[in-house]
């Protein structure tokens, strides 16, 4: 049943293109509603047995060899992270309904989407951690298609690639994370994984583990440096922005973080770099929200920012026994998506009632949209975490404040806390940006009568709205069903969850509250005195500059090694091949100590012999000098008929035979080609270049010498040819045993020869007779 | 076979051996091209000679197919060369 959930998004994807084209006079997203509300209601079905600490089951074998197979597991942290897909899917498709006009692809749009969400689902319910690595692929690949959903934009198009190659280059290293995991543990499970997390400890390979794993965690939840997507990503149509760069995809990271939390729950390392990196990222991602001037653009520096909170929480949690911080981090995984994801939406209505998400145009919109205003003031309050019992958005930070005071760890954990305040107070500031500056004020610089949004926009906002009241009011009633068990799920314990508003005045996080709120509203209040700041800092330092050197870098860096070697001149190829040759022989000589000369077995030279070898050497040296073309030719004619007696010395009829064949064949086709090549012609060559190619020529020849040298006087085996010369006549029934052999007893080697000279002769006809018109007349 | 007609053999050997030397000089020095191609066709001459002083050194007349040979071949290649020489091409084509 469970597997029939996770393929009901991707079975229905398939019948999109049906749908489109037989009812295409009904908007496609009301059929696709109805699947992420049956799922839904299916997830929300169990949380009864979630209560009990119950698990859910379901294995479907795919690959059983590799141990790869389609495990499926609910426990409580899945059971959150489906509920927000499922349940903030439902209200994105409803969304998306009013939000795209019918003109647009739709069918392309709820494909995709589908996609996504049954790759979200798949990711957060796999136990096998390769199955994991495929749907985690998945939301990469579905992510892609969807920030490029309009896609004749070159800033969508920008902003996939960007996403992309960030989120697969994590994904990869994820990958390699896991190969390792699993030959460590041998165990493709994660929950046998997390039973046998000691061996990854111990492992030589622990350091590469983790940091693999980080990278692909942090690259997919845009954690500092790796952020720079998430901005890009902004092109994407806003119901996606809400869905995936808010509530959902960048989640999959603080997922990853959470689901293998036990294996590195007591590692000093691991707590380490995740609550540098995450309260880095929180305090980057608010400084930078406050610079933006889009409205999606606050949005998504905010979500980086909220992600390093959650993720920085997941850090305290695992080195410092510091138990709120993990209750902490659930909690704010779910009131980050709720209030997040309205926030996209209201976005989204602006962009859509106003024509333009630029802050510096929108002004004064609270008369003209009240509603819309009313949504933005809970979501933007709840996410600066304002002091008051109806934003959940200030219960989870106040845990953050609790949980980051780390008492007496290390001299520098000071640094923690403070970095925390800092990225709060941003944090505020951005959010009353994002309130006061387009619904206060006056109206300004728009093109059109800005009016209110069509109720069926509103619904999905006011829905996730009510969430942020009720919770902020009765933040107890999500904890026993949802809270508890996700922690558990995290940590292995079943903590006892009961979030109050008011903590006494004794408390230190509610000073540090204060502290953001106070110094947050004089920030905002004199924000034009300050802001020139960021002209200095980061300045050009900024994460999207850094990633567009690398990558325009990379391109260039890649063209000039390229271009190095890639001359197009077939002298150097000849060179590099040569001194390639030239080099792992001599090291494979030099290593193996291969080289050895033995005088045993040496024909005596005779006068003759001596006589022809020397005119041969003379005249191969001679062919170097020869300034006409036909001279060379002629002078190679001698070394040819030397070899040609040569063989009849060392009696070889056949090949002297053959030999002066070839020899006066090539000569005269030499000379058939001669009538229609130039000159020869001197070629100017630096003298560098010539020393080179005398010194790569003569190492070449002495190289093979010394292979000769060295091959003949090392013999293991005595020679096959005594079979050949006692078996000629009586198997092959002939007296010349070199043509037995060559029609006999190798004949295949001669049907193939043979092959060759037919192609070749083919070839040549081609090559004369098969020329372009314009070639021929000319 | 004799010591004599052995020795014999060999003198003539090594004599046509220091011809081939001495050839080698006119085809590499020329000076023209039809002095190359005079002294290439003469070392197929030399060839000649060599492979029979041989068959009779290693008594066998397996050798005598090349002799045959090299007298068609040097003569074919000499006629082109000087086809060549004189014309510019070998074959030439009647484009009548």
């Amino acid at each position: 049943m469970l597997h029939l959930v996770i393929f009901i998004p991707f079975l229905f994807a398939l019948i999109i293109p049906l749908l489109r084209t037989k009812l295409s006079n009904i908007h496609l997203g009301w059929f696709v509603l109805a699947v992420p509300v049956l799922l839904f209601t299916y997830f929300i079905s169990f949380l009864e047995k979630m209560i009990q600490g119950e698990k859910i089951h379901s294995t479907l074998n795919w690959i059983p060899s590799l141990d790869i197979n389609f495990v499926f597991v609910i426990d409580g942290l899945s059971m959150l992270f489906s509920l927000l897909i499922t349940g903030i899917g439902s209200l994105v498709v409803l969304y998306s309904i009013f939000y795209l006009n019918k003109k647009e692809n739709l069918g392309h749009f709820y494909f995709y989407l589908l996609l996504f969400m049954g790759a979200m689902l798949g990711v957060v319910l796999s136990d096998n951690i390769f199955v994991l690595y495929m749907f985690w692929e998945f939301t990469s690949i579905s992510s892609f298609l969807l920030i490029g959903f309009w896609f004749h934009r070159e800033k969508s198009r920008y902003g996939a690639l960007k996403s992309m190659l960030i989120t697969v280059f994590g994904g990869l290293a994820l990958f390699a994370s896991f190969l390792l995991m699993s030959i460590t543990t041998g165990s493709t499970s994660i929950r046998e994984i997390i039973l046998n997390s000691e061996a990854i400890i111990n492992s030589n390979y622990f350091v590469l583990i983790l940091i693999l794993f980080l990278l692909g965690a942090f690259t997919k939840s845009a954690q500092f440096p790796f952020h720079t997507w998430l901005p890009d990503a902004m092109e994407a149509p806003t119901p996606v922005s809400a869905y995936l760069h808010s509530a959902t995809m960048v989640k999959a990271g603080i997922y990853l973080v959470a689901r293998f939390f036990l294996v590195f729950q007591g590692e000093q390392l691991f707590a380490i770099i995740v609550s540098v990196f995450g309260i880095v990222t929180l305090a980057w991602g608010s400084f930078m929200a406050v610079r933006q001037t889009d409205l999606k653009g606050i949005l998504a520096f905010s979500t980086i920012s909220q992600l390093g909170m959650i993720m920085a929480m997941l850090g305290f949690g695992a080195g410092y026994e510091n138990k709120v911080a993990i209750v902490a981090a659930v909690f704010h995984i779910f009131n980050h998506a709720t209030f997040k994801g309205s926030l996209f939406m209201v976005a989204g209505i602006i962009d859509h009632e106003t024509g333009t998400r630029d802050i510096r145009r929108l002004g004064g919109l609270y008369t003209f949209m009240p509603i819309t205003a009313t949504l933005a003031f809970f979501g933007t309050f709840s996410m600066a975490g304002f002091p008051l019992p109806v934003f959940n958005g200030f219960l989870s930070k106040e845990m953050f404040f609790k949980a980051a005071i780390l008492d007496n760890v290390l001299d520098i954990s000071i640094l923690i806390p403070i970095l925390a305040v800092i990225g709060s107070i941003f944090t505020f500031v951005y959010s009353m940006i994002l309130f006061f500056k387009p619904f206060t004020g006056k109206e300004n610089m728009l093109d059109r009568q800005p009016h209110e949004a069509p109720i069926g926009l509103l619904v999905s906002p006011a829905i996730l709205v009510s969430f942020i009241i009720i919770i902020g009011l009765l933040p107890n009633i999500i904890s026993e069903p949802i809270l508890a068990p996700a922690v558990s799920a995290i940590n292995g314990e079943i903590p006892l969850i009961n979030i109050h508003f008011w903590h006494g005045f004794t408390n230190i996080p509610i000073w540090m509250s204060f502290t953001v709120v106070v110094i947050g509203t004089l920030l905002f209040r004199y924000r034009d005195k300050w802001t020139p700041f960021y002209n200095v800092f980061p300045g050009r330092w900024s994460a999207a500059n850094v990633y567009d050197y690398l990558v325009n870098n990379t391109f260039t860096f890649a063209k000039s090694v390229t271009s190095f070697f890639m001359t197009g001149s077939i002298r150097n190829y000849l060179s590099i091949i040569l001194g390639f040759l030239i080099g792992t022989l001599a090291v494979t000589i030099y290593i193996t100590d291969g080289f050895a000369v033995s005088y045993d077995d040496l024909a005596p030279i005779t006068w003759p012999v001596a006589f022809t070898g020397i005119t041969m050497v003379f005249a191969s040296i001679a062919t170097i000098f020869m300034k006409n073309r036909i001279a060379a030719i002629l002078v190679l004619g001698v070394v040819g008929y030397g070899l040609s007696i040569l063989f009849v010395f060392f009696k070889a009829p056949d090949l002297a035979l053959t030999q002066l064949i070839i020899e006066t064949v090539t000569v005269a086709l030499f000379l058939l080609c001669f009538y229609h090549l130039p000159d020869l012609t001197k070629t100017k060559e630096s003298l560098s270049r010539k020393t080179l190619n005398i010194v790569i020529s003569l190492s070449a020849g002495f190289i093979v010498t010394i292979i000769a040298i060295a091959s003949h006087s090392f013999k293991k085996f005595d020679a096959i040819s005594e079979y050949f010369i006692e078996t000629s006549v009586s198997l092959g029934g002939g007296h010349n045993i070199v043509n037995v052999i060559l029609v006999d007893m190798r004949g295949l080697d001669t049907l193939f020869e043979i092959t060759v000279l037919g192609i070749a002769a083919l070839a040549i006809i081609s090559m004369i007779k098969l020329r372009k018109k314009e070639e021929v007349d000319s | 076979m004799s010591d004599l007609l052995t020795n014999v053999t060999l003198i003539c050997l090594i004599l046509l051996g220091a011809c081939m030397l001495l050839l080698l000089y006119r085809v590499i020095i020329g000076p023209s091209n039809p002095d190359r191609a005079v002294a290439l066709d003469t070392i197929g001459v030399i060839i000649i000679a060599m492979s029979g002083l041989l068959a009779i050194l290693t008594e066998t007349t397996y050798f005598n197919d090349i002799i045959l040979l090299v007298g068609i071949l040097t003569f074919i290649g000499t006629v082109a060369l000087a086809k060549f020489l004189e014309k510019g091409v070998i074959i030439e084509r009647d484009r009548n």
